[in-house]
């Protein structure tokens, strides 16, 4: 953007010089930016094919049956059942949607439809700064507080009162168990699932809020049959991304959890989630034969579940915010 | 059983009822901020000492119960530092073209969908692919492994968080610009990036602080290591593998480096988010309104 102060005869094959170097640089730039904008798409996808390529020996011994089912896992008898841990997996993530998906759309639409301004920039940082906590800090946290309350106290006061209910009965005392992993994990996903729920509200129109009060509604019910109808594929979308998020959470559940490979038959026993067996294993698996590959089908398994649960939710919250905009 | 009160007592508590229920609700949110920031700083300050921050493990991180923690620190922020520079190399340009280059394009709808789905793909997917890469190019765990597989998990949210800046600044600076007779690289380089600084840097460290955070990405791929970093091609030590490994020690002292690492991780990364905020607020001056 050199600027051009003379017309002169002599400056003109200059300026015409200049042209052809921004012209130039800006078709160069064209396509170096736009070769760049091809990495996501292409990572996503060596992603997939590498972690197949890898689990492709674990693939051509066993069916895919035979290793979503079997109960058994001693990589050094060549015996590969994941059954323990994707049921781990589930239970854990389940529990975890379960305690945070409430307060998480309380505390959604209230700050979106009751709180005081001074109220909704205060909550700005908390979400924050709960969203940035570092999940190995969340994993001390598990262990330091969670785990010992849940041992020592939660545990013998569930199971004196409801023990007669199977999930519930406790019969290990440490406290590393899929409630303390659900819990932790429950507060990490509350940020996500906030924010995304509030943008989503925040995007319903005022006129559907003052149609519904001046009907002579609550405010309560003005959310209720008014304003939740029309946010709700977006809150949707928000709970499957906060799931796929406490799904492939690793750390802080594998350091709480217990880490025991049996599958879980109350909310007080142990349990082996997917991401805590390829973080554990990762050292020696190299050393016996079809391990690695078990590993990265392990990691595979976590990909495709996560990028389902991700395209999904990214293709109805790029609607729903349009649709409650209009 | 009918209720017999009047209609509007049943709504009135309704109301009330649930109001109660959301403040409760937002109480325990924020209330479960408080108790992990307390727990760490209750476990971690004791354990902070000079000596923790200037000293590398004696004998072994994992049983040795002399030393501090200064390898994992220098391994965390060179691992982070050098992810975020690279992953804004990539992201800027990237953001940069969805906005003014292709705005409102199918391709550029494309490629915020994989962006946005990557962003949601497990760090320890991440470091189990950046191994096998490095396996193929028979790479060991190292500080380019580990750098390398944080630059994937930082690219998403670096990208879409400057995408989502750029997209707010007004499209007549973008037209007067272009009015001028200037091109598509000048009006994004010298115009939209400057206008957009406060909130790249914001994104870069939005970014930084995820990076430095992540546990389960540099596993595999960075190593760990009693050492300070020297080499791209050695392994390196991090906070918050620092954290994972010493808490599982019988030792209570080096339990405590532990603590100390989690509480240096903590502030790191709550500084980073409260300061990228005040930086946008002062940079923002630059910006035309």
């Amino acid at each position: 953007m050199r600027p051009v102060t003379t017309a002169s005869p002599a400056s003109r094959t200059g300026r015409e010089s200049d042209l052809a170097r921004r012209r130039l640089q800006d078709r160069v730039s064209t396509w170096l930016f736009l070769a760049l904008t091809a990495l996501p798409l292409t990572i996503t996808a060596a992603m997939l094919l590498a972690l197949m390529a890898r689990s492709q020996p674990i693939l051509a011994g066993h069916t895919i049956r035979e290793l979503l089912t079997g109960q058994t896992w001693q990589p050094m008898q060549g015996q590969f059942g994941f059954y323990p841990f994707i049921v781990g997996t589930l239970w854990v993530t389940a529990l975890a949607m379960l305690i945070a998906v409430p307060p998480s759309l309380f505390t959604a639409v209230y700050l979106a439809e009751y709180a005081r301004p001074t109220t909704r920039t205060l909550a700005k940082p908390v979400l924050d700064l709960l969203a940035a906590i570092p999940s190995v800090v969340y994993g001390i946290w598990g262990v330091v507080a969670i785990v010992p309350w849940v041992g020592a106290s939660l545990a013998p006061t569930l199971n004196r009162w409801f023990g007669f209910i199977p999930f519930v009965a406790a019969n290990n005392p440490t406290g590393f168990s899929v409630l303390s992993g659900s819990l932790v994990l429950a507060v990490m996903v509350t940020p996500v699932i906030i924010a995304i729920s509030y943008e989503v509200l925040r995007a319903v129109p005022d006129g559907l809020r003052e149609a519904a009060l001046a009907m002579g509604t609550t405010r309560w019910q003005a959310i209720m049959h008014a304003v939740l109808p029309k946010a709700l594929p977006g809150v949707a979308a928000a709970v499957v991304l906060g799931f796929s998020r406490a799904f492939g959470e690793t750390m802080a559940v594998l350091m709480v959890v217990g880490n025991v490979a049996k599958t879980p038959s109350s909310i007080f026993d142990p349990a082996y989630p997917l991401t805590a067996l390829i973080a554990n294993n990762y050292g020696e698996m190299m050393s016996i034969p079809l391990y690695d590959a078990a590993l990265m089908g392990a990691a595979l398994t976590l990909l495709l579940v996560v990028l389902a649960f991700n395209i999904i939710s990214a293709v109805i919250l790029r609607g729903a915010v349009r649709r409650a905009a209009a | 059983m009918t209720d017999r009160r009047p209609a509007w007592k049943r709504r009135h508590f309704e109301e009330r009822f649930f109001k109660t229920l959301m403040r409760v609700s937002f109480l325990a949110v924020a209330g479960s901020l408080g108790a992990i920031l307390l727990t760490v700083i209750v476990k971690g300050l004791p354990a902070l000492s000079l000596a923790m921050l200037t000293q590398t493990p004696k004998g072994g991180y994992y049983l040795g119960k002399e030393g501090g923690i200064l390898n994992a620190i220098l391994g965390s922020l060179l691992l982070a530092g050098c992810a975020t520079v690279l992953a804004l190399l990539i992201g800027l340009p990237m953001a940069l073209y969805l906005e003014i280059y292709a705005p409102r394009s199918r391709w550029a709808g494309s490629v915020r969908l994989a962006l946005d789905v990557m962003w949601g793909i497990p760090s320890i997917v991440y470091g189990a692919f950046g191994f096998t890469l490095m396996l193929l190019v028979g790479l060991r765990a190292s500080l380019l492994g580990g750098i390398l597989a944080l630059t994937l998990l930082e690219l998403p949210i670096m990208t879409r968080a400057m995408d989502e800046v750029i997209k707010m600044i007004p499209k007549d600076l973008e037209e007067s610009a272009f009015a001028l007779g200037t091109t598509r690289y000048e009006v994004a380089v010298k115009v939209i990036v400057r206008q957009a600084l406060p909130g790249i840097i914001t994104g870069a460290l939005l970014a930084f602080g995820r990076g430095i955070g992540d546990a389960a990405a540099v596993l595999f791929t960075a190593g760990y290591t009693d050492r300070l970093p020297t080499s791209l091609f050695r392994p390196v030590a991090s906070l918050p593998l620092a954290v994972f490994f010493q808490l599982g020690t019988p030792y209570p002292e080096v339990r405590q480096r532990a603590y100390a690492a989690a509480l240096i991780l903590t502030i790191i990364v709550l500084g980073v988010s409260l300061g990228s905020r005040l930086l946008a607020a002062r940079l923002s001056r630059n910006v035309v309104k």
